[in-house]
């Protein structure tokens, strides 16, 4: 038995279906609203800011701070307790170090950037949509960024690899790999990697192959929420 | 800002407003989309003005409380997020977040706005628990009535989730077209007064300067179920009296807006 | 650039890939060749240079620089701004620039007035007061000095303060001030737009308003061409 159907139907490189609007927190700096399929990420950016306490400040540069909070509701089973958790805790650095080596702070010594993640609702993917909306709010906000990053996650369901796993397929009851993925957008370096599961070495370097083109439709949906934010106040 | 709060003082004893509102206005678009998340039982975006606010409905069953063995229950928590405002910070909920979620608690289960006797599955040993949760996206000022208004269309728009019968664990995943056992719909309204005058629906900066106010919730029948003086300074009981009569006729506006968006 | 096809192959041809205006996002290649030369908010790696933030694109000359849409306001000598001030210290005053580094205001740059050693700083600009000011210095680390003695700079009494995109003040002050000058004259208003995106404005409640909205409609069209002669038609009637 092999996995030869996807649960949702989709093409084992296709995506579900995205949306991404820049720029939909008036109070922020920068910020984003991105969707994939039913997870959905809100992201704000504050900053560069003062950054208390004083003894965190580098004087060299600015501080990048990634805060992810799943909604009390977000969650597919119970009610989530409110507060942060090891995981959330655990995600939130995981997103600092997958942007970081595109954000240029040097401009900004002592100074912190903010960048705070609401998931209304979940279903697979949750770090990936947030670092892919962090990134569009990072970019509104008008931070120095040599690059885009987008994520998404790649995987192997019972044999076959797939982009971008649903809930469904993370819980196949078959051998299963989830590796949630993040990626420059003219170099392909990755930024963000960690995996679930069990996959065989040469199974993982081509999973990672089919990222770079499953980022590269992230990444597509990230420039277009940029440019049209900004060109509606082009617009005559 | 001070150089603002001294003008919407100044402005307010000519009954004007610094954003060219009449007194006793809501800003525009009031706008309410229900079932913004597949994982809540019910849930709601509400925004006015610039202010946004999520609140969502998650159902669970638990033993009822000793004292009521024939009744579910129902609780509101409400969170100001470090996302919706360079004010707040993360962490514990401070004192403006219990405040809100206490309000907002007491306008819903005070007029028994939930029949906490249909809520009951078997009496002693299961009925249903109603958690809200409110979470702010855009703080642009006037929480109370937003969280409010939030918090009465997510509950409008629950359904119970399927529960296996001969298990008894509750299928998340699907929900049933079953609504919950709503009795009536109050609603806050927070009228303020600043320099001596009534205002409706402050900004952010208007909040600032307010001598006193008082958030009232009233159901479709007028009936008074919350109340909530906030302020340092005192209120007569006439201009008490005022600010429940406009507290009714707004709440009637707004209910009116509810029930044009959710058809 | 038909003279360098005849050169033949060492060198490749240097192309420019975006149009001037263009709304490019970070790490968009721009132009390849070595032709170009890498201006502000640009960067090369090997062949090709590329953006280092969302902007727009300009070129002038070999130079190619982006032009920031949004973004936190840079604090550069000689620019006026409004500022809040958050602390007295024992020289003077400590001013909230609206950006993450606050700024200094000593007190012998603030006012022409002799002033008492001992004196009450707080008697002459409190905390929480707004002030219109210079910046006179700004350091490596972003340490900020002010200045308040040339004209037009002060403490901020009475009408309002409202926030815009620090990137739009070009357009706010329009050129040779046409802009500032137009919403002056059809508002009544008197007006101060801070490099850092704070505008002042003081005059009767209804031109207060007038003005507010004119200047949240010309940051919105910032780009538009014409953008005085519609001004001048939106502020008319009056």
């Amino acid at each position: 038995m092999t996995y030869s159907k996807r649960l949702d139907e989709r093409k084992n490189d296709e995506l579900r279906p995205m949306d991404a609007k820049a720029g939909v927190i008036p109070n922020a700096d920068g910020s984003a609203y991105f969707r994939a399929g039913k997870t959905t990420a809100y992201v704000a950016v504050y900053g560069p800011r003062e950054l208390f306490p004083k003894f965190k400040q580098d004087p060299k540069k600015g501080l990048l701070r990634c805060h992810y909070a799943m909604m009390p509701f977000s969650g597919s089973g119970e009610r989530i307790r409110p507060g942060t958790s090891r995981r959330a805790q655990e995600i939130s650095m995981v997103m600092e170090q997958a942007l970081l080596p595109v954000i240029d702070l040097s401009e900004f010594p002592n100074s912190v950037v903010d960048v705070f993640v609401q998931l209304p609702q979940t279903d697979a993917g949750t770090r990936c949509a947030a670092i892919s909306a962090a990134a569009i709010a990072l970019a509104d906000a008008g931070i120095p960024m040599k690059d885009m990053i987008s994520s998404v996650a790649v995987g192997q369901v019972d044999g076959t690899i797939v982009a971008d796993l649903s809930y469904g397929e993370e819980s196949y009851p078959a051998v299963v790999s989830d590796i949630p993925v993040a990626m420059t957008h003219n170099t392909k370096q990755i930024t963000l990697l960690q995996m679930d599961g069990e996959i065989s070495k040469e199974d993982l370097v081509k999973a990672l192959d089919a990222a770079k083109s499953a980022t590269e439709k992230v990444y597509d949906v990230q420039m277009k929420a940029l440019k049209s934010k900004f060109s509606v106040e082009n617009k005559k | 800002m001070i150089v603002n709060q001294n003008t919407i003082k100044d402005l307010a004893s000519k009954q004007m407003r610094i954003d060219g509102r009449a007194l006793t206005e809501y800003r525009k678009p009031i706008l309410v989309e229900t079932n913004i998340s597949w994982t809540a039982e019910g849930s709601a975006r509400v925004q006015v003005g610039e202010t946004v606010v999520m609140a969502g409905v998650k159902l669970s069953l638990e033993k009822p409380y000793n004292d009521t063995p024939d009744e579910g229950g129902i609780m509101i928590n409400a969170e100001l997020t470090p996302l919706s405002s360079a004010e707040y910070e993360s962490g514990p909920p401070g004192i403006k977040a219990i405040e809100l979620s206490r309000v907002t608690d007491r306008g819903i289960r005070e007029a028994k706005a939930i029949d906490m006797k249909k809520l009951c599955v078997e009496p002693g040993e299961k009925a249903w628990f109603v958690i809200i949760d409110i979470v702010t996206i855009n703080d642009a000022g006037n929480l109370f009535d937003v969280a409010g208004l939030a918090t009465l269309a997510a509950l409008k728009s629950a359904r119970f989730p399927v529960v296996d019968t001969e298990t008894g664990a509750i299928d998340y995943k699907k929900k049933t077209d079953q609504p919950l056992p709503l009795t009536k719909e109050p609603l806050p309204v927070t009228v303020y007064k600043i320099n001596g005058n009534l205002v409706i629906d402050p900004t952010v900066e208007e909040e600032q300067v307010y001598e006193a106010r008082l958030t009232v919730a009233t159901d479709d029948k007028g009936t008074i179920s919350a109340m909530q003086k906030g302020g340092t300074e005192s209120l007569s009981i006439d201009e008490i009296s005022m600010m429940i009569d406009l507290a009714q006729e707004k709440a009637t506006f707004l209910r009116g807006e509810l029930d044009k968006q959710l058809q | 650039m038909s003279a360098r096809h005849k050169l033949g192959g060492y060198r490749k041809m240097s192309e420019l890939l975006k149009k001037e205006r263009e709304i490019v996002i970070p790490g968009e290649i721009l132009a390849q060749g070595m032709d170009f030369l890498p201006g502000e908010n640009t960067y090369r790696e090997n062949d090709n240079i590329y953006a280092k933030a969302l902007g727009l694109v300009y070129v002038s000359g070999r130079v190619i620089k982006i032009t920031s849409l949004s973004g936190p306001y840079v604090p550069m000598v000689g620019d006026r701004i409004i500022g809040k001030v958050i602390d007295i210290t024992m020289t003077g005053w400590r001013i909230d620039t609206g950006t993450a580094y606050s700024g200094l205001l000593n007190v012998k740059d603030a006012t022409t007035r002799f002033i008492k050693k001992g004196e009450d700083l707080s008697k002459i600009i409190a905390i929480g007061d707004y002030v219109i000011v210079m910046i006179t210095q700004v350091t490596s680390q972003r340490l900020i000095d002010l200045a308040m003695r040339e004209p037009g700079l002060k403490k901020i009494t009475g009408g309002r303060i409202m926030k815009i995109n620090s990137h739009k003040v070009p357009r706010i002050i329009g050129k040779q001030a046409s802009m500032v000058n137009l919403l002056r004259e059809k508002t009544g208003c008197e007006i101060t737009v801070g490099q850092n995106g704070l505008v002042w404005v003081r005059g009767t409640p209804e031109g207060e308003l007038k003005a507010e909205g004119a200047i949240k409609r010309i940051e919105e069209r910032s780009h538009e061409s014409g953008l005085t002669e519609s001004m001048d038609a939106f502020l008319g009637g009056k």
